[in-house]
């Protein structure tokens, strides 16, 4: 697989297949995530590429093939241990937030230190901190449905980083956000990234957001295709 | 090699040498029919290019039937014209505004010639992509005027890729009507 990197992969998919009923939705899938870098997961809707970012976070699990996160095989893991991972070493931004509406945006982004036992002074102080990282701490008080789908966003990934994962799983970002918008979101997104040395998987179709990444992974019906012999 | 465009008359009368031998005349046709149905090539065009591929050593000459005249000869590609073709289609083009036309001659001669055209789309997402990471950084860290340059060129370039999908998508249907 051309990478344009070398050395350890922290994490990596190997001939990943997984089916839901009939449909195969995975169909030997490879990817090596390099420790720091940003992977584009790109290809057309229904390709695969969202079942490949759900095996690799331990969400679902393969039929068949492995998925290693350090060195660690995941299906091997039971649920708790898995979940375990999910919430201290992963993070995870999708299209539409997914933020609690009945919770203030600093209470949103503390959840996931509240839920690994933080007391709550402490964890909202940390979310007000990754709150203006983000440039969106003036929302701090606001509940979702009070702020615009960029704020909204970028209090998402305000959560996804708040715990400091090693690697943050984006599914497809900024695809319900404006062009100007959803640059904001992957200028701070894979700053903050970089700044913490995480890595990201990030799914899109939208080759300016892939254009963010370090490289990228192509999926077509189920298998990936890696960047090939350019020069 | 002669460029229409940034098309390469000379590398696509190769690939379409590759299939079979042929007279002047109808590579002619045969390109015109394929790839210039908005730009028919010139015969002179075509019998400077070919005449250009001999001496490279591209092509030979399979003999001249009676009748006599430039027509009658027919032509093969040899193996270095064989290669040539392998290195043109395996290389990306420059990121660059308008390269559907270089790039579907790419695609059909790869299937023409049995060849994987998905690697030739994979290729070229490859350079595209990369040109727009370093348009994308130069974007981060310019002022107003870079970054509205910068996403100019970007807005192009993510055309071209999405031409790149949509085609790669429809690898299957286009073989098809190539290889009937």
């Amino acid at each position: 697989m051309t990478t344009g990197t070398t050395g350890e992969p922290i994490m990596s998919a190997r001939a990943v297949r997984k089916s839901f009923g009939p449909t195969q939705a995975l169909d030997g899938a490879d990817l090596d995530l390099h420790p720091g870098q940003v992977v584009a997961v790109m290809g057309p809707s229904g390709s695969g590429k969202s079942t490949l970012l759900h095996c690799m976070a331990g969400i679902i699990l393969p039929d068949d093939g492995s998925v290693t996160y350090q060195g660690r095989e995941l299906s091997t893991m039971d649920d708790s241990a898995r979940s375990a991972l999910r919430r201290n070493e992963f993070g995870f931004v999708f299209q539409f937030g997914q933020l609690v509406p009945e919770l203030t945006c600093v209470e949103n982004v503390a959840l996931p230190l509240r839920l690994a036992g933080m007391g709550r002074k402490p964890a909202e102080a940390k979310a007000t901190d990754q709150l203006a990282r983000l440039e969106v701490d003036d929302v701090a008080e606001k509940r979702p449905g009070d702020v615009s789908g960029g704020q909204g966003q970028r209090v998402a990934v305000a959560r996804s980083l708040v715990t400091t994962p090693k690697v943050i799983f984006a599914d497809e970002p900024t695809g319900a956000l404006d062009s100007l918008n959803g640059e904001r979101v992957m200028r701070l997104l894979v700053d903050a990234a970089k700044a913490t040395s995480a890595s990201v998987v990030l799914v899109t179709h939208e080759p300016r957001v892939a254009a963010y990444s370090d490289y990228e992974v192509v999926v077509r019906d189920g298998k990936t295709r890696a960047a090939v012999g350019a020069a | 090699m002669c460029t229409v465009l940034g098309m390469s008359i000379g590398h696509a009368l190769l690939g379409l040498l590759e299939k079979e031998p042929r007279h002047g005349y109808d590579l002619k046709r045969s390109y015109d029919e394929r790839f210039g149905k908005d730009r028919p090539l010139h015969y002179g065009q075509v019998y400077s290019t070919l005449s250009r591929l001999l001496r490279n050593g591209l092509i030979e000459e399979l003999g001249v039937e009676s009748g006599g005249g430039p027509d009658r000869k027919r032509y093969t590609i040899t193996d270095a014209g064989v290669t040539d073709v392998e290195q043109w289609l395996g290389t990306p083009e420059k990121p660059d505004l308008y390269l559907q036309n270089t790039l579907y001659t790419k695609v059909v001669l790869a299937l023409l010639s049995g060849r994987d055209a998905a690697d030739v789309l994979d290729t070229q997402r490859a350079a595209h992509l990369r040109a727009m990471r370093e348009l994308t950084e130069r974007k981060r860290s310019g002022d107003l005027a870079d970054q509205l340059i910068c996403d100019h060129a970007l807005f192009h370039l993510e055309a071209d890729l999405r031409w790149l999908e949509l085609t790669a998508a429809r690898l299957d249907d286009l073989a098809g009507k190539v290889r009937p």
